[in-house]
Formats: structure tokens, sequence, C-alpha cells
């Protein structure tokens, strides 16, 4: 967005070989442009941070006596041993909200996933085959699309039951409409390109232009959506668990944090809120800020803007 | 442009179809055996079998859907499994408290918006501008949950400004009840609201109209008061009409924290209660309410832009 300068960089034909990414390829050039971009750098050294700890927590080094209750010790004020204080259950909450990073990050991950699989296969099949294919496709996404998901998603959960597994399901099953969309457009807009035609003639297989031809030229739509799509999971995993549809109460959550320190602000007990807010805030600032920089970087149109 | 309402209308069709099946499927088939859920851990197989063909889960499948599609025409939904009331009676009355509480900070924050996305793109690229953009993205980062709790508590319980929850059907009595969830309800709409706006203003504000009218000599004030919004406004009222069933579903949290009767306390309460027939009838109703925004969009757009032909 700065620099005015055009992009006069050629690549030397020896480094373009097959394996290494061509030096002006869409993507070298976004991460040029990220790395460039403080905010983007600084963002990602927080997400890099909350991926440490969730596996520090995973793994069993950071805080591993997370679910040991010791109600002798319970709504301890905030002190140096116990940043956040102690909860109900006189449980360390700092070590509550750091495996609550680690619940949160799976569900992100997991259920962007899901959706990010299911998006691209039906909106590539969508796109490429269109007619009856296209038809039904779309049925589908409007379809599921019409149903707000602040019902579809609790309806879901209600009915798979609780638990962080059914949890990583239900959003993921109905997220990935946008997705689907986007990349049935530009299926529709790459398969009569040249460069297809081009695989045709050569013999090319439905499934190899699909998958080795046109994907890769749409991969940059999904990695966008895969952020947005993470950021809304974990919001609707702290939405779902306050209603107790989400994970189970024994799972440490952030949803779960603030619907316990729905009856203690009254006493008034803080940690809770305190913790749960600060570390989601982190979390969700991050990838939000990371996210605008990471689209921004991959849209050829704001190059040299 | 008959035509083109009618042949939209004709698609909502398969939608509908879809939209009916799918929350069959979810509540009559995969929610396990209702039947014994419903007559109680305790009952016989006598019970569990008077309460089946009571609820209609003896029929086949295929006859049980029939019955549900028959209900959703007639607006005839049951009886709520939990207060015993016509479920279409329970929506007819929360409808008014639920709109009470969101139609008047859905306006607000729609005329604030634009306003404060005007600004925004006017001073692009300043200092001003990513203070916005960072504030909006902040405020978008923190759960909704969060923000209910923390106002509830320092409004209501802290300062008493506010009552802590409740809810007064008078139409006189009920206002005090909404302020504080209006300011909220306010304040969890700025964000996406005035991030979205400004980027569909900025679309405009590249346009080569702007240039012209920026050539012929007005200034850039003028062109944004009299250019770039009016075109703005085109793409910004359809994002408005899609937003729309958000009058119904936006309050969902804030009803049930603030104890108010309308149709989003009613979702909370229906699925803690296992309440099949409300939830069932909510759903179907907020996705029809969808359809038809989208639609009306649709429409809304041909209508104000001349330049879109329906096809």
């Amino acid at each position: 967005m700065q620099a005015v300068t055009p992009n006069t960089f050629v690549a030397p034909l020896e480094k373009s070989a097959p394996m290494t990414p061509a030096r002006n390829s869409l993507w070298w050039d976004a991460f040029r442009r990220l790395k460039r971009n403080k905010v983007a750098v600084v963002s990602f050294i927080v997400i890099c941070f909350y991926v440490l700890i969730s596996l520090g927590a995973k793994l069993g080094i950071l805080f591993p006596n997370v679910a040991i209750s010791d109600t002798a010790n319970q709504y301890l004020p905030f002190s140096f041993e116990h940043p956040f204080g102690t909860d109900v259950l006189g449980r360390d909450i700092l070590a509550r909200a750091v495996h609550g990073a680690a619940t949160a990050l799976s569900v992100g991950l997991l259920a962007s996933f899901i959706s990010l699989v299911i998006g691209m296969t039906l909106g590539a099949l969508a796109g490429y085959y269109g007619k009856w294919v296209d038809g039904l496709i779309v049925w589908l996404y409007t379809t599921i699309d019409s149903i707000p998901y602040i019902l579809l998603i609790p309806a879901l959960t209600f009915v798979l039951g609780r638990g962080l597994v059914n949890v990583f399901i239900a959003v993921g099953l109905t997220s990935w409409v946008t997705l689907a969309r986007l990349i049935r457009g530009e299926f529709i807009k790459h398969k009569d390109r040249d460069y297809v035609m081009a695989a045709k003639v050569i013999g090319a297989s439905d499934s190899r232009k699909i998958f080795r031809h046109i994907l890769p030229n749409v991969t940059h739509l999904a990695f966008v959506q895969f952020g947005l799509g993470f950021v809304a999971a974990i919001k609707i995993e702290v939405i779902l668990s306050y209603l107790g549809l989400g994970v189970d109460p024994s799972t440490p959550s952030w949803g779960i944090m603030l619907d316990d320190s729905k009856l203690e602000l009254s006493r008034p007990f803080w940690g809770n809120l305190v913790a749960a807010t600060i570390f989601m805030f982190g979390l969700i600032l991050s990838f939000n800020l990371f996210n605008d920089a990471l689209r921004d970087s991959l849209d050829p149109k704001l190059k040299n803007k | 442009m008959l035509a083109y309402i009618l042949r939209r209308s004709i698609y909502m069709i398969p939608i509908l179809f879809g939209i009916t099946v799918l929350t069959f499927v979810l509540f009559n088939m995969l929610s396990g055996d209702v039947a014994v859920r419903f007559a109680g851990k305790h009952a016989t197989a006598e019970q569990v079998a008077n309460v089946k063909s009571e609820l209609g889960l003896d029929k086949t499948l295929p006859q049980q859907y029939v019955n549900y599609v028959k209900q959703i025409a007639t607006f005839d939904y049951g009886r709520s499994w939990s207060t015993k009331q016509e479920v279409a009676t329970m929506i007819k009355e929360g409808v008014g408290p639920t709109l009470s509480l969101t139609v008047i900070p859905f306006l607000a924050s729609i005329v604030f918006c634009i306003g404060l996305a005007l600004y925004a793109a006017y001073f692009r690229g300043t200092i001003f501008d990513k203070g916005i953009v960072v504030t909006c993205l902040g405020l978008m980062s923190i759960s909704s949950l969060v923000y209910i709790l923390a106002l509830q508590y320092f409004f209501a319980y802290y300062l008493g400004t506010f009552p802590i929850s409740g809810y007064d059907p008078s139409w006189t009595g009920r206002w005090a009840y909404l302020v504080l969830p209006w300011i909220i309800l306010f304040v969890l709409t700025l964000g996406p609201n005035i991030l979205v706006y400004r980027s569909v203003i900025l679309d405009e504000a590249f346009q080569d109209y702007v240039r012209t009218a920026r050539a012929k000599g007005l200034t850039t004030s003028a062109v944004f008061a009299k250019h770039i919004l009016k075109n703005a406004m085109i793409p910004i009222i359809t994002i408005i009409v899609i937003d729309m069933p958000f009058l119904i579903t936006g309050s969902v949290l804030i009803e049930n924290f603030f104890g108010i009767p309308g149709l989003g306390g009613m979702v909370v309460k229906s699925l803690w209660e296992s309440d099949f027939p409300t939830i069932k009838a909510l759903t179907v109703m907020t996705s029809i309410a969808y359809m038809f925004f989208n639609l009306l969009s649709d429409v809304l757009y041909s209508v104000v832009d001349p330049r879109i032909r329906l096809s």
C-alpha cells in the first residue's frame, strides 16, 4: 500500500524450477507484502504465542494440574501465585484460561478445516460441472444459508449432544457456504480459460483439471476464508458453551468461564471474566488484523497501491 | 419486473422444501427417542406409546413429514412441551417485546455507522481512518457475552441507573427496561457495520465518475455528499434489507440476560427445555423471513439502480 514503485522484479530462470515457487508468484508477492506490514508480523507472532501455550497445555508442560480442585482456596484474589485468582473450585484461573486457549484453537482449526474441505469440494464440483450438479449444490447451500446460524448451530449441537467433537462438526457443517459460493464463482470463470483448454487438449482428466490446474488458482480465497471461519468458530464455541450446548463443563473453555462469571460478579469476583476476556481479545484481534493484512496482500487489485 | 419477482418466488419453493426437510430430519429423526424423553425416565411402555400417538410419532416418517408441512402452512405448530401454550400464540406474544428491543438500536446504528464510515472513507489512509478501523476490529474481538455481562454489571448493578432485568408489557412501562439492552445492541453492531459500509464507500471512491466530478471542480466533500454517498447507498440498502431478520434473531442472548419475554429469549429457553415444537417453529419462521428479505433485497437492488437488469 505504501510503496509506489512498480514491480519490476523478474525471476531469474533457474530459480523458477518446478519445486520452488516462482519469486514473482502471487504467494511470494503476498509474503513480501505481509513481511513489510508491521501489524501483520506482530499479529502473527501473537498467534504463534497462543499456539505455543496451547501445545504446552496439551502436552502437559504448562499447568498440568488444571483440573485439580481445592475448595479450601476458592475465590482467592489476584496474586503473584494466581495472577487471575482461583475459581469456585479453587482452580487457578490462569491455568483454565491457557487450557481454554487450546480448546478455542482446536475448535477454530478443526471446524474451519471441515468447512474448508466441504466448501472447496462442493464449490469446485458446482462450478466445474454446472448443470444439475450445480443446481443441486446451489440448492443445498441456499437452504443451509437460509437458516440463521444462531438457530441452526445450537439445534445441531442439541441433537448431536454436548462435547468438543460435536462443536467441530456442527460449526464445520454449517459454515462452508460462503467459501463454496466463492469457489464456485471462480471455477465458472476459470473453466473456459485458455490454460484449462490447453490441459484438456493434451488429455487431462476432469479431476486433474480441477485439482492440478484450477484449484491452485483459487486457493488464496480459501486462505482468507479459513482465517475468517477460524474467528467465527471460536466466537460460536464461546456462545455455545455459555448456552450449555458446547463443550463438556469439565473441559476448560472461555465460554464456560464467562458462564461462571455471570454469578460471580455480584460477589464481586472478576477473575473469570477478566481472564477469559483478555485471552479471547488477544487471539481474536490478532486473527482479525492478520486476516485483514492477508486479504490485502492477496488482492492483486491493491498491488502497488 | 413482475415476472422476475414471480420467478424468484417460484425458486423459493425448493428452498422452502429444503428447509422443512432439514429441520424435520434434525428434530424428528436425529434427536433420538423424543417420546421417552418427553414421558420421563420412569414411564411404562404404555405411557411412552400414549405419548407417541399423542405427538403423532407412531405414524410413518412420510406421514409425519406431511403433518409437519401442514403445521407450517396453517401456522398451527401445536402446543409447547414446556408451557403447554399454543406455540403460535407464544410467537405472536413474543414479537412485540422483540421488536421494541431491536428496531431502535438497528436504525440508530445504521445512521451512526454510515456517518462514521463516510468520515473514515473521507480521511482514508490517515490516522483517523486507521483509528476507526482498528477500534472496530477491537470491538469485534470481544465476545458479545462480555459486553452484556460487563455493561449489565456496571450500569444496572453497580451504578443502579437501569433495572438489572425484567420487562413491563405496558406501552409506557417497557422503555425503562429497554434502554440498557438498546445500548448493548447498538455497541454490538458498531464494528461490523462500520467496516462493511466503509468498504462499500471506498469501492465507490475509486470509480471514474468520482474523478470526473473532481475534474470539473467539485470539492472532495461535495463529491462525497452528492455522488459517492448516493451510489454507495445502493449496496448499503441491500445489506440493510438482508440484515433485517436480525430484528428477530439479533437479541437471543440479550433477551435471555435481561429477562425480556421476546422471541430471542424463547429460542434459548426452548433449547434448554428441549421444547421441540417451539424450536422447530422459530427455526422455520426465521428461515422463511431470511428467504423473503433476500428476495426483497434483490428486487430493491434493481429498483434503486436502473443499471442492473434482472435476469
